[in-house]
């Protein structure tokens, strides 16, 4: 078996649900790296006029 | 017995979801909302961060505040989230979990004018969810509205959970925000008593056709974690799900299709145990 289609073989046994908790994994990462989660943290702090459509 | 047993399981979850999420009782007290660190992470549903009792943040919120910021940058955070949650339960989060389903619910329970699982043209309606999400929450937080000033479009102009959970009790409890009412609030009201009045007599007409966080679920249905499993060679086709289905869909669609919300009422429908909750940790590809 060549190497590309043992790692195929390896990929094609992760169920494609934990595939997708991993790539939400690497999103949530990447997200924390960039301060996103200070931003959405600043923005659920606040009452949003806009949001609620008051304002 | 059984079939009422297994919809009372469902809206205990529901109900314990909704006052777990949304439990910060001081909030509906003063009018203000609760700022502790569980607001650094989102709840899987639709739950307004300006709701005075809310505990996390709207995934969907999250996704149009980081679009809405300074030039163009990828909203990871949020769609971390989606792809976390969605992964794992799909739509699941929609039949159990949601509070503005668990409203719509309550209200289809009215003993009032003759049931109907769908509006007519249910087929072309059904992409309503889909416009909303790329035309509303996308491009329309991005830019489209108003210019090229961004606004959280959806939240602003069509959410009905944000005006049933954030408007209605901080305006009840916050008289300096009364003063500020235009008539944007006026159509969000209408809007959502529309909707409610209109789930009387059809299931759920927000989460069918507009909701565009049951638009981004239903794409992880067919493979999250949390499905509802169809045994084939034991189906004798009696239709007894369907009937049962509050969407109306057909065993082969149960679950796999976008459109369904994993309530489970197909399950203790079925006469010959064919469908079954399960979970596929160890299935493959």
């Amino acid at each position: 078996m060549t190497f590309w289609k043992k790692i195929s073989n390896v990929f094609h046994k992760i169920p494609l649900w934990m595939a997708g908790v991993v790539v939400g994994v690497m999103f949530l990462l990447q997200g924390i790296h960039g301060g996103q989660l200070e931003d959405m943290y600043r923005k659920a702090v606040m009452i949003c006029l806009e949001c609620i459509g008051i304002g | 017995m059984k079939r009422s047993k297994q919809k009372n399981i469902r809206l205990l979850f529901q109900v314990i979801y909704t006052i777990v999420t949304n439990g910060y009782v001081y909030g509906y007290l003063t009018g203000k909302i609760y700022k502790g660190n569980l607001k650094y992470t989102c709840v899987p549903g639709l739950n307004c961060y300006s709701c005075p009792g809310a505990v996390g943040a709207c995934p969907l919120g999250a996704l149009q505040s980081a679009l809405n910021g300074n030039g163009f940058r990828v909203p990871f955070a949020a769609l971390g989230f989606l792809f976390i949650f969605g992964s794992i339960f799909g739509r699941f989060v929609c039949g159990w979990l949601c509070p503005f389903g668990l409203l719509q619910d309550l209200f289809h329970k009215i003993p009032l004018f003759r049931k109907r699982k769908q509006l007519p043209f249910h087929k072309v309606f059904k992409y309503g969810k889909y416009l909303v999400l790329f035309g509303l929450v996308f491009a329309g937080s991005a830019f489209l509205f108003t210019g090229f000033v961004k606004i959280p479009a959806f939240c602003k102009f069509l959410c009905p959970s944000g005006t049933f959970m954030g408007a209605i009790p901080l305006l009840g409890a916050n008289e300096g925000l009364r003063t500020q009412i235009s008539g944007l609030f006026y159509w969000k009201l209408g809007l959502l008593l529309f909707l409610v009045l209109l789930s009387v007599k059809i299931y759920r007409p927000f989460c069918q056709y507009l909701c565009p966080l049951g638009a981004v679920y239903g794409w992880f249905n067919r493979f999250s974690l949390v499905q509802i499993q169809w045994n084939k060679e034991g189906c004798t086709s009696c239709m007894a799900c369907k009937r049962a289905c509050p969407v109306n869909l057909s065993p082969e669609e149960i679950s796999v299709s976008a459109e369904c919300i994993k309530c489970g009422q197909c399950v203790d429908a079925c006469p010959e145990k064919c469908l079954k909750m399960h979970n596929n940790i160890l299935k493959k590809r």
